[in-house]
C-alpha cells in the first residue's frame, strides 16, 4: 500500500470542488482512499483521521493545496495525481451554461409563454382529458392527439370549449394547418383561400398536398378527430369548423373530408351548409352523398377529386374542366396498365397492399370495389372480407398498418417503416402476387428518410422477383423536409411507379388486376 | 372569445408530449414550448374531488400565503429551554421531525440524546444515558409541537439555552438552540466529552453574552438579514456564511458593551465569527415564526413544516392541524468527508427542511451560486431547481429575492396538490449525519423529498375539506 501527500501551494478552490475531485480520484482503479484539501487546521484533522497526514503535511497553512492519496501501488497515486491536475483544469475552464428551463406543467409554460393560444397534447390519454380542460380553462385551443380519451370526456372537453369560443381538434386527431403552421402529422402546404375540415388525419394530409402541388392554398385546415361525427359528439367541432371557415375571409371554398357521419350528425351537418354561402366540396368517404348534395354541397368521390375540384373553385374555374382532366388521366393509367401486364406469368393474379395511412386504405378499397371488388382487409368495407389472420394475407389484401393490431409496442408505421419493410419483402415471394401497393406519407412527424428506408427493400424485389409491379404514391409537398420530388425520382430509380395521387394509385392497381388477375 | 380569433394571431405553442412536435415546430419558426411533463402521483380521481372546492382552497392558500408573506420574524433574547418553551418538561427531550419512540429512533438521534442527558446530569456515561433513555421515564416530541425546530438530530433538553423570536406581525414565537459549529457536534449524533464541554461553555460563557447583548439591542430584525443574505450567496440553510456575517456586524458591538471582560467578548466573537452556520439557528426559529402563524386556516393545502427525524420524514400542512403525514426518510445525494461513503450516511434529517418550506434552502438555491456544486455541479441546475419550486407553490415571497433571476422573489408556499399533481417534490439542501451514534457529520449534499407523505397529505386534506 502507498501513501502519498503533495502540495500545491496558493492554489484554492472552493471545498466543494475539492470534495468532487477528491470522489472522482476515490472511484479510480487502486485507490483505496483520497483527500483533496485546503490546509487548515480542520482539514488536517480530518487528513489524520484518514490515515492521510503524511509528513511533509506537517507545516503547511490555510492557502495551501494538499492531495493525499491512499493506492495499492504507485502507478495508482500517479495515475490519480495525473486526474487530479485534469480535473483543476475542467473546473478552471467551466463556463457559464446557458439556462435553459424547460416548465413542467402548463402553468410553468404559461409563464414563459403568456400569450400562448394552442396546446398541443400527447401526452397517455388516461391524462389527457384532464389537461386539454386545464388548457381551455385557460383559454388557450387544444389540439388533442392522444388516443383513448373517453366519448364521455371529449363530449365535455367540447362542450366547454364551444362555451369558451375555443377549438378542441381530437382527440386522437393527427394533423391540422393552423395559420399556415403544421401541426403534428401536417404536410408544408401553400397558403391560399381554401379551408379545410376534417375528421379524417391522411384524409386532410392527402387533400392538402394535393391542392398545394396543384399550385391552389390552404387557408386552415382543422382535424376534428374521427369520433367527432359520431352520434354522441354530434359533430360539435365538425359544424364549429365550418361556421369558423364560413366568417374567415381568408377562406373562399370549404372542404369537408370525413368517414360517413352518423345519420343525425349528417343532419345537422345539412343544415349547417344551406346557411353557408361559400362554395363547398365534401367528400364523405364510402357514404352517401344524396343528402349533402341536395343542402347544396359538390360532392367528390375520391380524396384526389375534392382537392381538384376545390382547386378549381379557388381559380374561378369549372369544376368540370377537372372531371374531364382525370378522364383523361385515367386513359393513360390504362396504357401504363397494359405496359406492366406484359411481362407477368400466368400465376401473378392479386394485389397486396400495405398501408400506413388509414383513411387512405379506405379509399383504395372503395375504387377497387368498383374495379375487381371487394379485398381482404384487417379493417375491410364489407365484414365478409375481414381476414381471419391478419398477418396472413388472402388474395387481394389490403392492409392498414396503423391499425392498433400492428401498432401495439410499436411506433406509427409512418414514423417507423421496419414492418411494412419486413412486409414487402414477403408479399415479394409469393409467385401470385402481381402488385404490391403502398403509401409514402411526408410532412413533419412521419419519417425523414423515407427514400432510404424504401429503396434498398424496393430494389430487392426488383432483383428477386422484377415481374412484380411496385406501386405507390406519395403524400406530400416539396416543401415538406422530406420533399416529395426527391423521394419520387428516388423510388423511380430503383423502379416503383409513383403516381400523382393515392386515387391514381388506386386506379392503376384496379386496372393491372381488372385485366389481368384475379379469379 | 370567438372561435375565429385564433385565425389572426401568430400561433403559440405549449406542447405537451411528443418532443418531436416541439422540434418540428420550432423548425418552421413557430413559437413553441415543450412541458417537462410527468403523470400525477396520485389517482386522477382525487382532482376531481378537489376541483369542486378550488376556489375554496384558493381562497384559503392566499390566506396562508399573506400570512407568509407578512410574517416579521425578530430576535428579542435568549433564555433557558423550560422557562420559555411551552410545554417544556425536566425530563423531556425535543427531537427534530415526526414523532417517533426511543425504539425506532436512528443512530444520531439516539446518540444526541444520549449526550443530551449527560450533558443534563441526568446520566454519568453513555450506557447509563441509553439506558435512561430507553427506560420510558423520558418523554420524547418533536420540536415543532412546541413552538421550536432544531437543526439535525434537533434535540433540545430542559437547560440548554434558546433564542426567543417573535413574529411580531402576528404575537407568536418560535425557539431554537445556538449553533455549535462543524465537526463533532451534538446534533450530529456526537457525545463525546469535548461535544459536551462545548455545551457547557456554550451555557455558561456564549449564552449570557449573546443574552446581554440581544436584551441591549433590544431586538434584532431577521427578515432583513435574510433579505440581504440572499443578495450575497447565502440561501441561509447550507450556506449562512453572509447571514452569519451580517449578524456579527449587529451583535459584535452590543457584546463588548455587555460583557464584563475582553477576553470573553474575543472568545465569543470568534466563536461567531469562525461558525459559517451559526445564522442557520436563527434562520430556522425565523421561518419557524413565520409558518406558524399561518397554520389552522381551513381548507388551505400549504405545508406548514417539512421535517425528518432521520427514520421518517413527515409534514404537517395548514388545513389539517397538527397532524403529521408521514413517510420513509431518504438517503441524500452528497459530497462526503474524505473516509466515508454512502454507505456510511443516516437518512435524511432535521428540522432545517422549515426553510424550504418557507421558500428558502433549495428553493432560493439559485441565489446562493458558493454551493451549487452540491447539485450536480452548474449554475445552470440550481436556477432550473430554483424554478421547478415556483411550479409546487402559490406565490412568491415580496421581500426575499434571488438576484439572477432579476430579484424574483423566492417561490413560497408550498401548495401538496401541485406537488402532487406535477410529480415535483421540494428540492432540499442538507447535511449528513454518520448512521452511527457518536460519529457526527460525514457530508454535505441535497435531495428531493420523498413522494410518500404527499401523497398522504392529499387524502388526507381531500377528507378534511369543509364539504
Amino acid at each position: 500500500m502507498f501513501i502519498k501527500g503533495f502540495i500545491k501551494k496558493g492554489e484554492y478552490f472552493d471545498s466543494v470542488s475539492l470534495m468532487i475531485v477528491s470522489r472522482e480520484i476515490s472511484k479510480m482503479d487502486g485507490i483505496l482512499d483520497s483527500a483533496v484539501v485546503m490546509g487548515t487546521k480542520e482539514n488536517r484533522s480530518i487528513l489524520d483521521s484518514a490515515g492521510l497526514l503524511v509528513p511533509e503535511f506537517e507545516n503547511t497553512d490555510d492557502t495551501d493545496l494538499l492531495i493525499g492519496i491512499k493506492a495499492k501501488s504507485e502507478k495508482n497515486v500517479n495515475d490519480a495525481l495525473h486526474r487530479v491536475e485534469e480535473l483543476f483544469q475542467e473546473m478552471r475552464k467551466k463556463s457559464d451554461e446557458t439556462i435553459e428551463f424547460q416548465p413542467k406543467s402548463l402553468e410553468g409554460a404559461l409563464k414563459q409563454l403568456p400569450d400562448a393560444n394552442l396546446s398541443l397534447i400527447s401526452i397517455a390519454g388516461k391524462y389527457a382529458a384532464n389537461e386539454a380542460k386545464k388548457a381551455l380553462e385557460n383559454g388557450l385551443n387544444v389540439m388533442l392527439f392522444s388516443d383513448n380519451v373517453s366519448i364521455e370526456d371529449e363530449l365535455n372537453l367540447k362542450n366547454l370549449a364551444l362555451e369558451k369560443g375555443l377549438f378542441v381538434m381530437g382527440p386522437d386527431c393527427g394533423t391540422a394547418i393552423i395559420n399556415g403552421v403544421p401541426l403534428a402529422f401536417a404536410n408544408v402546404v401553400k397558403r391560399g383561400n381554401i379551408g379545410i375540415v376534417a375528421a379524417s388525419g391522411t384524409g386532410l394530409q392527402e387533400v392538402s398536398s394535393i391542392i398545394s402541388n396543384e399550385g391552389a392554398g390552404i387557408s386552415q385546415a382543422i382535424g376534428t378527430g374521427g369520433r367527432d361525427v359520431k352520434k354522441k359528439i354530434g359533430g360539435i367541432m365538425f359544424i364549429a369548423g365550418m361556421k369558423a371557415l364560413n366568417n374567415d375571409p381568408q377562406t373562399k371554398v370549404i372542404v369537408l373530408i370525413s368517414k360517413p357521419p352518423d345519420d343525425e350528425v349528417l343532419v345537422k351537418i345539412s343544415e349547417e351548409i344551406k346557411k353557408i354561402e361559400k362554395p363547398i366540396v365534401a367528400i364523405f368517404i364510402g357514404g352517401d352523398s344524396e343528402i349533402i348534395k341536395r343542402a347544396g354541397v359538390i360532392p367528390a368521390t375520391t380524396l384526389e377529386q375534392t382537392a381538384l375540384f376545390a382547386v378549381a373553385i379557388s381559380k374561378g374555374l369549372d369544376i368540370q374542366d377537372s372531371i374531364e382532366a382525370i378522364t383523361k388521366r385515367n386513359e393513360e393509367i390504362t396504357k401504363i396498365a397494359e405496359k406492366e401486364i406484359s411481362p407477368k406469368s400466368k400465376k401473378q393474379k392479386y394485389l397486396h397492399g400495405l398501408f400506413s395511412g388509414g383513411t387512405l386504405c379506405d379509399e383504395t378499397q372503395l375504387i377497387l370495389k368498383n374495379k375487381i371488388g371487394d379485398c381482404y382487409s384487417n379493417t375491410p368495407l364489407n365484414p365478409k372480407f375481414k381476414l381471419k389472420d391478419v398477418w396472413r394475407s388472402e388474395k387481394n389484401t389490403i392492409l392498414d398498418l396503423g391499425d392498433d393490431e400492428f401498432t401495439v409496442g410499436r411506433p406509427h408505421p409512418m414514423i417507423d417503416f421496419s414492418l411494412r419493410s419486413k412486409k414487402i419483402l414477403e408479399e415479394a415471394e409469393d409467385p401470385e402476387v402481381a402488385v404490391i401497393l403502398f403509401d409514402v406519407v411526408l410532412g413533419y412527424g412521419s419519417n425523414m428518410n423515407p427514400a432510404e428506408e424504401l429503396v434498398p427493400v424496393l430494389k430487392k424485389v426488383k432483383q428477386t422477383s422484377p415481374n412484380i409491379s411496385l406501386i405507390c404514391s406519395i403524400t406530400g409537398t416539396d416543401n415538406d423536409p422530406q420533399n416529395r420530388e426527391f423521394v419520387k425520382e428516388e423510388l423511380e430509380e430503383v423502379g416503383a411507379i409513383v403516381m400523382p395521387s393515392n386515387a391514381a394509385a388506386s386506379e392503376l392497381v384496379g386496372e393491372i388486376i381488372r385485366q389481368f388477375g384475379g379469379d | 372569445m370567438s372561435i375565429n380569433d385564433l385565425f389572426y394571431k401568430d400561433l403559440k405553442v405549449i406542447n405537451n408530449g411528443l418532443k418531436s412536435f416541439h422540434e418540428n415546430l420550432e423548425k418552421t419558426g413557430t413559437e413553441a414550448i415543450q412541458v417537462d411533463w410527468k403523470p400525477p402521483a396520485i389517482n386522477p380521481n382525487l382532482f376531481g374531488i378537489i376541483e369542486k372546492y378550488q376556489s375554496k382552497i384558493d381562497k384559503a392558500n392566499q390566506k396562508a400565503l399573506q400570512i407568509i408573506l407578512n410574517g416579521k420574524p425578530v430576535l428579542i433574547g435568549l433564555d433557558t429551554a423550560i422557562n420559555v418553551i411551552p410545554g417544556m418538561k425536566k425530563n423531556m427531550i425535543l427531537h427534530s421531525g415526526p414523532p417517533i419512540g426511543w425504539e425506532r429512533m436512528c443512530g444520531p438521534t439516539r446518540g444526541a440524546i444520549i449526550g443530551a442527558l449527560i450533558y443534563e446530569g441526568m446520566a454519568d456515561n453513555p450506557e447509563q444515558a441509553e439506558e435512561l433513555a430507553a427506560s420510558g421515564n423520558i418523554e420524547y416530541a418533536p420540536c415543532h409541537e412546541h413552538s421550536t425546530v432544531g437543526p439535525m438530530a434537533g434535540i433540545v433538553s430542559a437547560s440548554m439555552p434558546v433564542f426567543i423570536l417573535k413574529n411580531e406581525e402576528y404575537g407568536n414565537y418560535a425557539y431554537c438552540t445556538m449553533n455549535e459549529g462543524l465537526g463533532k457536534v451534538l446534533r450530529y449524533g456526537a457525545f463525546s466529552e469535548e461535544v459536551i464541554k462545548k455545551l457547557k461553555w456554550m451555557e455558561v460563557v456564549l449564552y449570557p453574552a449573546l443574552k446581554e447583548a440581544v436584551e441591549k439591542l433590544e431586538k434584532i430584525d431577521l427578515k432583513n438579514i435574510i433579505a440581504q443574505a440572499l443578495h450575497m450567496g447565502d440561501e441561509v440553510h447550507n450556506r449562512n456564511r453572509a447571514a452569519t456575517s451580517l449578524f456579527y456586524r449587529i451583535i459584535a458591538p452590543a457584546i463588548i458593551q455587555t460583557t464584563a471582560d475582553s477576553k470573553t467578548a474575543a472568545d465569543v466573537l470568534n466563536f461567531i465569527n469562525g461558525n459559517d452556520h451559526f445564522f442557520l439557528n436563527l434562520s430556522m426559529p425565523a421561518a419557524k415564526a413565520t409558518l406558524d402563524a399561518a397554520r389552522n386556516i381551513k381548507n388551505s393545502s400549504i405545508c406548514v413544516a417539512l421535517s425528518r427525524n432521520g427514520t421518517d420524514f413527515g409534514i404537517q400542512l395548514s388545513g389539517t392541524g397538527n397532524e403529521w403525514f408521514v413517510g420513509i426518510a431518504p438517503l441524500p445525494d452528497a459530497l462526503f468527508f474524505p473516509g466515508y461513503t454512502k454507505k456510511d450516511a443516516n437518512p435524511d434529517i432535521g428540522d432545517s427542511s422549515i426553510t424550504e418550506t418557507v421558500g428558502l434552502g433549495g428553493f432560493a438555491i439559485a441565489a446562493s451560486p458558493a454551493i451549487v456544486q452540491f447539485v450536480g455541479g452548474s449554475t445552470g441546475d440550481a436556477i432550473n431547481y430554483t424554478l421547478q419550486m415556483y411550479e409546487i407553490t402559490v406565490g412568491e415571497n415580496t421581500i426575499y429575492q434571488i438576484p439572477y433571476l432579476n430579484f424574483r422573489g423566492t417561490p413560497t408556499g408550498i401548495d401538496i396538490i401541485k406537488v402532487v399533481e406535477k410529480n415535483i417534490t421540494p428540492f432540499i439542501d442538507t447535511g449528513v449525519a454518520h448512521k452511527n451514534p457518536g460519529i457526527g457529520q460525514v457530508g454535505a449534499g441535497v435531495l428531493s423529498a420523498p413522494i410518500e407523505p404527499f401523497k398522504k397529505a392529499v387524502e388526507g386534506f381531500v377528507n378534511e375539506l369543509d364539504k
